[in-house]
């Protein structure tokens, strides 16, 4: 029987509803339309979806198991491999990952929304999760020798290493900074994109298996690497993320109202600046918002914008359409929402009030030349282009370097030319018993790739651990 | 959560905090800050830290009742908890043997003054301590500065204390008395440091400013803190919060000090 072309479309949340609310976007899929995409699956044997898939989740087994309406042994089996599935798939670029690798794509059909059942799967757990000893995780090794092991940060890389490692039998106590955990789930993806209440309760998972979290340390301050050994700890996987965010270093950006897109999304998201004054984080609310930027942050922050009540918001970017890192549907998704795209464009400076507030941009028109090192079309100024855009709030979107906090206070520890913590492919670092994954290696990446980094730091550490 | 072991006034509208945090007073050094949230809903704030005592593992906290914030821990009770508490943040003060300091703390300033004249004793320099308030009743933590500096000046605005006038001017005396002095330290109102920054810069002694920008992550991921210092942008809460007081470009600063006066006053 041949499969349907098209795959199973997800109900959205209507534009003119979602411009003005912080609730999910896409509402996910119900049972009868997971089963329906789930049974368009050709169950290839040599499944070369799971290739696509940075931690090799056994993507056709669990679409058998859904199949079969067996739905927790579909988590099971993609919670050896991800334990983080309400998470993955809704921010994972499956399009670029599993699903570009389905054969119906070479069969002239739409791949298998391998993304959207797995998060018909993640969120049926959690509503089904009880107690304990339903968190069913298979070939848990006794930890004889009692090892324990660090991990510092509770984003995708760290609470990945710790579930692998807590499995494998590993006494694990993560350490958080902030004063909630999760990292760049909770304070870079906006609520709209991944709800916050998921990640909490996907982290209560790991709680559930015995991972130990401990917030408001910042490791490199209130303890450094060195005293963790020295409480007994064995080994150390930092996962500490990126950092300071990049500025242009034009003229005007130390204005008022001109925000990192860190910063805007730190206020929107982990703080709930949204909710002010019932949430005390004030954050700008810009009637002429200019976003700089063409990654998933630049869209995240311009739809956060729009939300925020802007009746214009720019997005400012150097390159083309073409060129742009966003995810295809986040740009679809922010046109949709009425965000104006600049292309092509670039901010020279900006000008301010008597106040100090931020009141104009100004830009000047871009075009592209050949490839530069990265493989990207680089882009230069058009001479006399400059023009002029009138602005209350811009939002700098051009990515940040690692945090130079454990470069500061971990002597020993080689990095490289920006920052970025020197570690081999299985994040082996210059220090013995520290490893490292994430962006705090890679510069800023995606969730999936800092699962997978941690996830490979894991079986490293259990190799060194168990000498 | 963390424990406020006491709390009382030290002045209309000024509370000390004493708080049980072992791995915060194991570490902290003068020039320090801590990350303070006191509501579920609340924001982050940063705070200095006035004192800290390793043995007892408490780490003391000075605030003044601003906003929101300090408002909420104002009304704190004395055996309360605090939410959460990060620390500490932020380089520690470079402390050597300079010679002949003079530290400038300016209201609620005076607080961190404390534990930085106390570091610069302790490693052999002579402390002048000018601390400033606005008048008699504001004033606090005399005792404790006269313990920790060889000579210490009050000022209040209105002479009802001390000598009259703002530390500035009592810094200028110092200044043109011919006294070689090798260091100056400032902590306090932004306008304060700028006054000391201009006044020193003339006689090209090197000063030292603590800034108080405003922030939100506190541990270097989100530049709200970021201030202009010779023409770059640096992060208070990373490359500061000391800086070379002659280098920053104070205006900057106090604006951006401004940005959220309007929510602030819609509340």
């Amino acid at each position: 029987m041949k499969p349907e072309k098209k795959s199973v479309p997800m109900r959205q949340q209507p534009v003119d509803e979602r411009i003005h609310n912080f609730d999910e976007v896409p509402l996910g899929y119900s049972e009868d339309e997971s089963l329906s995409e789930a049974f368009r699956c050709l169950q290839c044997v040599n499944k070369p979806c799971v290739n696509g898939c940075p931690v090799r989740v056994n993507i056709p087994d669990f679409i058998k198991a859904l199949r079969e309406k067996n739905f927790q042994k579909a988590v099971d089996i993609i919670r050896e491999t991800d334990m983080l599935p309400c998470v993955t798939g809704r921010v994972c670029p499956q399009e670029e990952q599993c699903q570009a690798f389905c054969v119906l794509n070479r069969m002239g059909a739409e791949p298998i929304s391998i993304g959207r059942l797995e998060r018909f799967l993640g969120d049926w757990a959690l509503a089904h999760k009880k107690k304990q000893e339903d968190i069913r995780v298979t070939d848990i090794k006794s930890n004889s020798k009692n090892q324990k092991v660090a991990v510092v940060g509770s984003g995708p890389a760290g609470l990945t290493c710790a579930a692998e490692l807590i499995k494998k039998g590993y006494a694990v106590t993560v350490f958080e900074g902030f004063h909630k955990l999760g990292g760049v789930m909770v304070y870079g993806i906006p609520e709209f994109r991944l709800p916050k209440e998921i990640v909490a309760d996907e982290i209560s998972v790991l709680k559930d298996l015995g991972v130990q979290f401990i917030t408001n340390v910042l490791i490199g301050r209130t303890l450094t690497i060195e005293d963790l050994f020295k409480k007994g700890f064995n080994a150390v996987f930092i996962g500490a993320g990126a950092g300071l965010p990049n500025f242009m270093g034009i003229p005007g950006e130390h204005l008022n109202g001109v925000y990192s897109a860190n910063e805007f999304l730190t206020r929107v998201n982990l703080m709930k600046a949204y909710k002010f004054p019932e949430y005390h984080t004030p954050v700008k609310r810009g009637e002429r918002v200019v976003v700089i930027g063409g990654g998933n942050v630049a869209m995240d922050s311009a739809r956060t914008a729009k939300r925020l009540g802007a009746n214009h918001v720019y997005l400012v970017y150097r390159r083309s359409e073409q060129e742009m890192p966003a995810r295809e549907e986040e740009i679809v998704r922010a046109k949709e929402e009425g965000i104006e795209f600049y292309f092509l464009t670039n901010p020279v400076k900006y000008t301010g009030d008597e106040n100090g507030f931020v009141k104009q941009a100004v830009c000047v028109k871009m075009q592209l030349g050949e490839p530069d090192a990265s493989g990207r079309r680089s882009s230069h100024t058009v001479q006399g282009s400059e023009f002029t855009i009138d602005v209350d709030e811009v939002i700098v979107a051009i990515g940040n370097t690692p945090n130079p906090i454990l470069r500061i206070t971990t002597p020993g520890l080689k990095t490289k030319k920006r920052g970025e913590i020197e570690a081999d492919e299985n994040g082996k670092t210059s220090l013995s018993g520290v490893f490292a994954g994430g962006d705090i290696v890679t510069g800023a990446a995606t969730v999936i790739t800092a699962m997978g980094a941690g996830k490979r730091a894991a079986a490293a550490i259990d190799e060194y651990l168990r000498g | 959560m963390i424990a406020i072991l006491d709390k009382y006034p030290l002045a209309p509208r000024v509370y000390c905090m004493i708080l049980d945090a072992p791995l915060i007073a194991a570490k902290a050094q003068a020039g320090q800050f801590v990350i303070v949230r006191a509501a579920e809903k609340g924001e982050r704030i940063p705070l200095t830290i006035a004192d800290y005592d390793r043995e007892k593992g408490t780490v003391t906290l000075v605030f003044q009742e601003t906003g929101k914030t300090t408002r909420l821990l104002a009304s704190l009770s004395q055996q309360g908890t605090l939410l959460d508490l990060l620390g500490p943040q932020g380089n520690p003060t470079e402390i050597e043997r300079f010679g002949n300091t003079v530290v400038i703390g300016g209201g609620i300033g005076v607080a961190p003054v404390f534990p930085l004249a106390r570091a610069l004793r302790e490693y052999g320099n002579t402390v002048t301590a000018i601390v400033g308030f606005r008048s008699r009743e504001y004033v606090f933590w005399e005792e404790k500065m006269a313990r920790v500096s060889n000579r210490l000046i009050m000022t209040t605005n209105d002479g009802s204390y001390g000598v009259q006038g703002f530390v500035t001017d009592a810094l200028k005396v110092l200044l043109n008395s011919g006294e070689t002095i090798d260091r100056v330290f400032a902590i306090g109102p932004a306008l304060m440091m700028k006054a000391v920054a201009e006044a020193t810069k003339e006689k090209n002694i090197k000063t030292i400013v603590s800034l108080n920008s405003l922030m939100v992550c506190g541990m270097g991921m989100c530049g709200a803190c970021r201030v202009t210092v010779e023409g770059v942008t640096r992060f208070t809460c990373m490359d500061g919060p000391d800086f070379d007081a002659h280098q920053v470009d104070f205006d900057v600063l106090i604006k951006r000090l401004e940005t959220y006066t309007c929510e602030e006053c819609r509340e």
